[in-house]
């Protein structure tokens, strides 16, 4: 649904996209990660025909960025980085005002706006001006604006900055239930749960280059398989502790704490519970006992260093 | 899409008049900034017909409140442009304007929805200036029906054609209060290097041909040829054929300023 093949953006003195490649299979979401300045929404304005690319190519719905521009507007939606509505306006003439500027009739807009208020909550906030709003609230009004036409393709620049864990996972779920109805999500994001939570794809960008890309679960494997932590209680059992962890790895020491101790856990879970046997039958006080898995935090860190 | 040219003039209009509504919209929801509309003529009236008019005096005679108001009126048309460049200014920092431009709207319909519909206000204003030009200076028009109905077309076409400067200048800046500084900064200052509120005669040598080759000072001049208001007196070329130069000058800046601004709209190189 979207493809991309090595896309380059400069301006001026900056080059923000050094050769981009990417590839978004029709309704899945796609992650573009990256720290500030990585040449996210560089790439996002690109694929939504705000931008010419310097080099490559980029079709989205079988239509190319820059010589389809006109029809392509028809089949996409964009959340900017900023909520990107009237904030004079009530809600329901935000709607209406986008609506028709898509050719509703005058009728057919103000019918599409109110569906879109409905599904996101604002049927009551419709009437008041966006400048009453709150952060969420105008965030998905945003979100409607981008669905006036039921767009197949839909861009999103970081759509939860900003907002409290509430109004996030709110937003979560209308995005889970836009892609179970088919629509294909690109979207940027410094956070790494938003990726974890809702990516099928996570394309990891790095000054204008891919620096990783791969499910979730295939970045994480790749910084590393789990582990098991091991917090002794006393400082002096870490010897003995360490003499029976190495029936079931290679346990390392942990630089911060004297009394920590890793072991890397092959068999996930049950790698634990045979970990806690063999301390129990030892007779070795523990503090904490925890198996860890890579987090994406990990993996952007790692990647984005 | 190759559309027949119809149905793109036929959108064209359409998607102007939808952006004009919205500018309606957003005035209806601030009724305190039309009403500061309204104010800041009668303050500047007073401010010049009284304060400064008792001051000065006028090298060819009559009435300095008469000579006055057809600068007031200019003033007002020619503020447009911050008022113009401060709305694109703020829709721009607002991803509004990209929201527009990743829609398939007409080429040129947000500006000259915009434009059109700024002009419409602007015009309240006008009729506010004078209202009060009437009610507090005693000012009149002394020329003919037509005479007073070109002088106003004049005003009208160069508040248009400053729209579009303040337009052009409003696609350059981040922010609504850049785009502030950037119009009011130099145009304020320019509306008084003119005929505006002082007898031309009396600058100094040095600045005399600024003020000659002002625009503003050609559609001032015109204006008042027009409504029979006394004026003053220069031999340079615009100032001896205000009405046609006006006229060219608000033409010029309008075939500038209009292309500039659709290309720097649509420009998918920013
Ligand atoms: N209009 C512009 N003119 C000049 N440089 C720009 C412009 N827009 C972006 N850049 C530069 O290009 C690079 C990529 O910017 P971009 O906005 O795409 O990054 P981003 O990943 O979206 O960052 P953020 O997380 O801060 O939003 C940055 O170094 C930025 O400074
Ligand atoms: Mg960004």
């Amino acid at each position: 649904m979207i493809y991309v093949e090595g896309l380059r953006k400069r301006y001026k003195a900056k080059e923000a996209l050094r050769g981009i490649d990417l590839e978004v299979p029709a309704g899945t979401v796609c992650g573009l990660l990256g720290p500030n300045g990585a040449g996210k929404t560089t790439a996002v304005r690109i694929l939504a025909t705000l931008l010419r690319p310097d080099a490559g190519r980029a079709e989205v719905a079988g239509l190319d960025v820059v010589r389809d521009a006109d029809r392509l507007r028809f089949r996409i939606g964009l959340a900017g980085q900023h909520a990107a509505v009237d904030e004079l306006l009530t809600g329901r003439r935000n709607l209406e005002l986008f609506a028709r500027l898509y050719h509703l009739s005058r009728a057919g807009a103000r019918r599409r706006a109110g569906e879109l208020l409905e599904r996101f909550g604002l049927a009551e906030a419709g009437r008041r001006p966006v400048k009453e709003y709150s952060g969420g609230m105008r965030r998905r009004l945003d979100l409607a604006a981008s669905l006036i036409v039921s767009p197949p393709v839909l861009f999103m620049d970081e759509p939860t900055t900003g907002l409290d864990p509430r109004s996030r996972m709110q937003l979560w779920d209308l995005l889970r239930d836009l892609v179970k109805e088919g629509t294909t999500l690109l979207l940027t994001t410094q956070y790494l749960d938003e990726a974890d939570q809702l990516a099928d794809q996570v394309v990891v960008l790095r000054e204008g280059v891919v620096a990783a890309a791969g499910s979730p679960a295939e970045l994480k494997r790749a910084v590393g398989g789990d582990r098991v932590r091991v917090l002794f209680r006393e400082a002096r059992d870490v010897d003995a502790g360490l003499r029976v962890l190495r029936a079931t790895g290679s346990p390392e020491l942990d630089g911060a704490d004297a009394r920590q101790v890793t072991v890397p856990a092959a068999d996930g879970a049950q790698s634990l519970v045979r970990i806690a046997g063999a301390l129990d039958a030892a007779g070795i006080p523990v503090e904490d006992l925890a198996l860890r898995r890579p987090t994406l935090d990990e993996v952007f860190l790692r990647l984005t260093a | 899409m190759t559309k027949p040219s119809f149905d793109t003039l036929r959108w064209t209009v359409l998607d102007s008049l939808t952006i004009a509504g919205r500018t309606y919209s957003r005035q209806a929801a601030q009724p305190g900034e039309i009403l500061a509309f309204l104010v800041f003529p009668v303050i500047m009236t007073v401010l010049f017909g009284y304060v400064f008019g008792s001051a000065i005096t006028l090298p060819n005679g009559g009435d300095y409140r008469d000579y006055l108001m057809p600068g007031i009126f200019m003033q007002v048309m020619a503020m447009t442009a911050t008022a113009a460049a401060t709305a694109v200014g703020e829709d721009m920092a607002r991803g509004i304007i990209d929201r527009f431009r990743a829609q398939p709207i007409a080429r040129s319909a947000v500006l000259v929805g915009r434009s059109v519909a700024d002009l419409s206000m602007h015009l309240l204003s006008l009729a506010a200036m004078v209202l009060a030009g009437i009610l507090l200076a005693g000012w009149r028009a002394h020329g003919s029906l037509g005479a007073t109905a070109a002088a106003f077309g004049l005003l009208v076409l160069f508040g248009f054609a400053m729209i579009w400067v303040g337009t052009y200048i409003g696609l350059w800046v981040q922010s609504g209060a850049q785009a502030d500084a950037a119009t009011f900064g130099w145009l304020f200052p320019m509306t008084f290097l003119a005929n505006t509120f002082v007898p031309i005669e009396g600058l100094p040598a040095w600045l005399k041909p600024v003020a000659d080759w002002n625009p503003m000072s050609a559609v001032v001049a015109a204006t008042r040829e027009l409504f029979g208001n006394p004026t003053s007196v220069s031999s340079a070329w615009p100032l001896r054929h205000p009405v046609a130069a006006s006229v060219l000058w608000s033409v010029a800046i309008i075939v500038v300023f209009v292309p500039l601004s659709v290309n720097r709209y649509r420009s998918t190189s920013r």
